[in-house]
C-alpha cells in the first residue's frame, strides 16, 4: 500500500522518529478494517437474527392456558400443516404459481416485443414505467382496482350501463376471487418480469439470429433451439423470483379482501390480531417457518440457476 | 420470409402493445375517473383532491411516514456504504458473504418478520422489567415516530441498498480514485465524503428512492403492529370514503412517477435501477 510511504512523506511534523517498521504498522493498521464491520453485523444480529430466531423459537413452544408453562412441542407445526392452514397454504402457492407462470411469460413477450422493435425514448419510458409499475403494489393498488372492476367500479358500472353485462354474472370476473387476485398481482408481476428478464433479451446477440435465419431455420426454429435454451436460465430464476414475490405479498390483499381468504399471509394476520381461539399466537409462528421453508426451497432452486444464467450474459 | 408474414408478425406486435397498454391503463384512467365523479350528485368535482388535505388523520400519518423514510434513508447509507466501501477496498474475500447476508431478508417474508419483532417487543415487559432493555423496547414504540418501524425497515430495504450501491461501486474505478486521493493526503473521512459520494451519486439516488418507496408504501408490519403510517391510514380511509381513498391512490402513483423520473434526470449516470417488494 502506497499510503504508509505518503504517511511517512508527508507527516514530517508529526511522525517523529522511533517510528516501528513500515511492516509492523501495515499489519496493525489491517484490524481497525474489520471493526468497521462491526455497525453491520450488529445491526443485522440485532434487528434480523434476533426476530427470525425469535418465529423460530415461538413456533416450537407450547404454552399451557391454565399453568402458563411452555414447552417444546411440534404441536404447533402440525395444527400449521393440517385443516384451513394447510388450505392456506395450498391456495397462496397456487396464486403465486399462477400469478408467476402468466406474469413471467407475458412479461418476456412484452419485454421481448419493446426492446427488439422500439428505439431509445420507448425503450427508456417502458423500462421506468415497468420500475414504477413494479413498486407500485400494496394498499394503492388494491383501491385503483377496485375503482375499476370493484362493485361500483368505472368499468363495473360502464359494462352494465351501456352494454348490460354484469362482470360477476356474465363474465364470471369478481375482484375478491381467486381469478380477481391474479388478476390485481399481474399489474406488478408483469413489470417486475420485465425488468428482470430486459438485460438476458439485451444478452441475446442478434448474430444469432441471423446465423440461424442464414442457415435456414425458421422462426419456432430459432426460438426452440438457438434463442429458448439461451434465456431458459435467467427466465426459469425470474419465474422463481416473481413466485417469492407473490407468495409473500399480503398488503394487495388485505386491503382488496377485508374478510376471509385462505391466503397464509392474512390467516398470521388473523392469528395476531386474536380473530382466533387464544393460545393459537404461537401457531402464527408456525405458520411463518412454513412460510420460510417454502420460500427457502424456491431460492435453493434459484442459486444453481443463476450460475447458469451467468454464463450467457457474460 | 414473406412480406406478408412480416406484416402478421408486425400486426401480432401491435396487437400485444396495445392490449398490455390497456391493460395497465385501465385501472388509472378508471381510479382518476372515480375520483373525480360526485355520485350523489352525478357531477364531476374536484373535492376529493381537495378535500385530502383537510381528511381526518392525513398530516399526522403522512409525516410519521416521511420521518422515517428521511430516518431509513439516512441510516441505510451510513450504515451501507462504509461497509461496503471497507469491503470493496481492503475485504474483497467476504464480499459474497456480505452479499448473502443482505439478501437473506428476502428470504422472511415481512409478515414473518413482523411474527418475531411482535415477540422480542414482548420479551420487554415479560422477562426485562425494570431495565434498560425494557425502556428500549418501550421507547421505539413511540406512537408519532415508531422507531421500532425505523429500525425494521432498514433490514427490509437492505437488499435493495446493497444492490443499488454494489452497482455504482463496480461502474467506478473506486481503487484506484482512493489510493489517488489518499496519495494527496486526504483522510478517510474526505475520502468517504468528497470522493465515493459524489461518484455514486446515481447509486445513492437509486438506492434512497427505493428506500422511500419501500417505507411510504409498507403496510404489512405497521399493520399488525398497530401503528397508523401513511398506508394503513390509507385503509381505514378506504372504509368510510372511497373516492378519497382512490384520489389519495392515484397522487401517490403519480409522486412517485415523479421521484422516479428525477432521480433519472439528476443521476442519470447512475447504476440500473433496481426492484423491491412492497407488496
Amino acid at each position: 500500500m502506497t499510503v504508509e510511504t505518503v504517511d511517512v512523506a508527508s507527516g514530517a511534523g508529526s511522525s517523529g522518529p522511533g517510528l516501528p517498521p513500515v511492516e509492523a504498522r501495515h499489519r496493525r493498521r489491517l484490524d481497525p478494517s474489520w471493526l468497521a464491520l462491526l455497525p453491520f453485523v450488529g445491526y443485522v444480529l440485532l434487528f434480523f437474527v434476533l426476530p427470525t430466531a425469535a418465529v423460530f423459537w415461538q413456533a416450537f413452544l407450547v404454552t399451557d392456558p391454565v399453568t402458563q408453562a411452555s414447552h417444546a412441542s411440534l404441536a404447533n407445526l402440525t395444527s400449521a400443516a393440517t385443516g384451513v392452514y394447510r388450505q392456506g397454504f395450498i391456495t397462496s402457492i397456487e396464486l403465486a404459481a399462477v400469478s408467476a407462470v402468466v406474469g413471467a411469460v407475458v412479461g418476456t413477450i412484452v419485454a421481448h416485443i419493446v426492446l427488439s422493435m422500439a428505439g431509445g425514448a420507448v425503450r427508456q419510458f417502458v423500462l421506468t414505467a415497468s420500475a414504477v409499475f413494479a413498486n407500485f403494489g400494496g394498499v394503492p393498488l388494491a383501491f385503483a382496482f377496485i375503482a375499476t372492476i370493484g362493485n361500483s367500479g368505472i368499468l363495473t358500472q360502464l359494462l352494465s350501463g351501456a352494454f348490460g353485462i354484469d362482470l360477476r354474472e356474465d363474465l364470471h370476473l369478481s375482484l375478491y376471487s381467486f381469478a380477481g387476485l391474479v388478476l390485481v398481482y399481474l399489474y406488478f408481476q408483469v413489470p417486475l418480469m420485465m425488468l428482470v428478464i430486459a438485460p438476458a433479451l439485451d444478452g441475446m446477440r442478434r448474430q444469432w439470429h441471423e446465423a440461424a435465419a442464414s442457415l435456414g431455420a425458421s422462426v419456432w426454429q430459432y426460438w426452440r433451439h438457438v434463442a429458448g435454451p439461451a434465456l431458459a436460465p435467467s427466465f426459469v430464476a425470474a419465474l422463481l423470483l416473481l413466485f417469492a414475490n407473490g407468495f409473500a405479498a399480503f398488503a394487495t390483499a388485505a386491503a382488496l379482501i377485508g374478510g376471509s381468504f385462505p391466503l397464509v399471509t392474512l390467516q398470521i394476520r388473523d392469528v395476531l390480531s386474536g380473530n382466533v381461539l387464544a393460545g393459537q399466537e404461537n401457531v402464527g409462528a408456525a405458520l411463518g417457518v412454513g412460510m420460510v421453508v417454502v420460500t427457502l426451497v424456491v431460492v435453493a432452486a434459484y442459486a444453481p440457476l443463476q450460475r447458469r444464467a451467468a454464463r450467457w450474459s457474460a | 420470409m414473406n412480406g406478408q408474414h412480416g406484416l402478421r408478425t408486425r400486426l401480432t406486435r401491435i396487437g400485444v402493445l396495445l392490449f398490455a397498454g390497456a391493460y395497465f391503463a385501465l385501472p388509472i384512467v378508471s381510479s382518476f375517473l372515480f375520483s373525480i365523479k360526485d355520485n350523489q350528485a352525478n357531477v364531476w368535482t374536484a373535492k376529493y383532491y381537495t378535500g385530502i388535505v383537510g381528511a381526518e388523520g392525513f398530516w399526522p400519518s403522512l409525516r410519521t411516514s416521511l420521518m422515517m423514510a428521511v430516518l431509513v434513508i439516512g441510516i441505510s447509507l451510513a450504515l451501507m456504504l462504509p461497509t461496503m466501501l471497507v469491503v470493496h477496498l481492503r475485504h474483497p474475500k467476504v464480499r459474497q458473504l456480505v452479499e448473502l447476508v443482505t439478501l437473506l431478508p428476502l428470504v422472511i417474508p415481512p409478515i414473518v418478520l413482523v411474527v418475531g419483532v411482535r415477540t422480542v417487543l414482548g420479551w420487554g415487559p415479560d422477562y426485562f422489567a425494570g431495565t434498560p432493555t425494557a425502556a428500549f423496547l418501550s421507547g421505539i414504540q413511540d406512537t408519532n415516530l415508531p422507531w421500532v418501524l425505523v429500525l425494521t425497515y432498514v433490514v427490509l430495504a437492505m437488499p435493495f441498498t446493497y444492490r443499488s450501491l454494489d452497482a455504482g461501486l463496480r461502474a467506478i474505478d473506486l481503487h484506484t480514485q482512493v489510493e489517488a486521493a489518499r496519495n494527496l493526503g486526504a483522510g478517510w473521512g474526505t475520502v468517504l465524503t468528497r470522493i465515493a459520494a459524489p461518484g455514486l451519486r446515481g447509486a445513492l439516488l437509486n438506492a434512497s428512492f427505493l428506500a422511500f418507496a419501500l417505507v411510504i408504501g409498507e403496510y404489512t408490519i405497521a399493520s399488525i403492529l398497530l401503528f397508523t403510517p401513511f398506508p394503513v391510514w390509507l385503509v381505514a380511509l378506504g372504509l368510510d370514503h372511497a373516492q378519497l381513498s382512490v384520489s389519495v391512490s392515484v397522487l401517490s402513483l403519480f409522486l412517485t412517477w415523479l421521484a422516479l423520473l428525477s432521480i433519472s434526470v439528476i443521476g442519470s449516470r447512475g447504476g440500473r435501477s433496481a426492484t423491491l417488494r412492497s407488496v
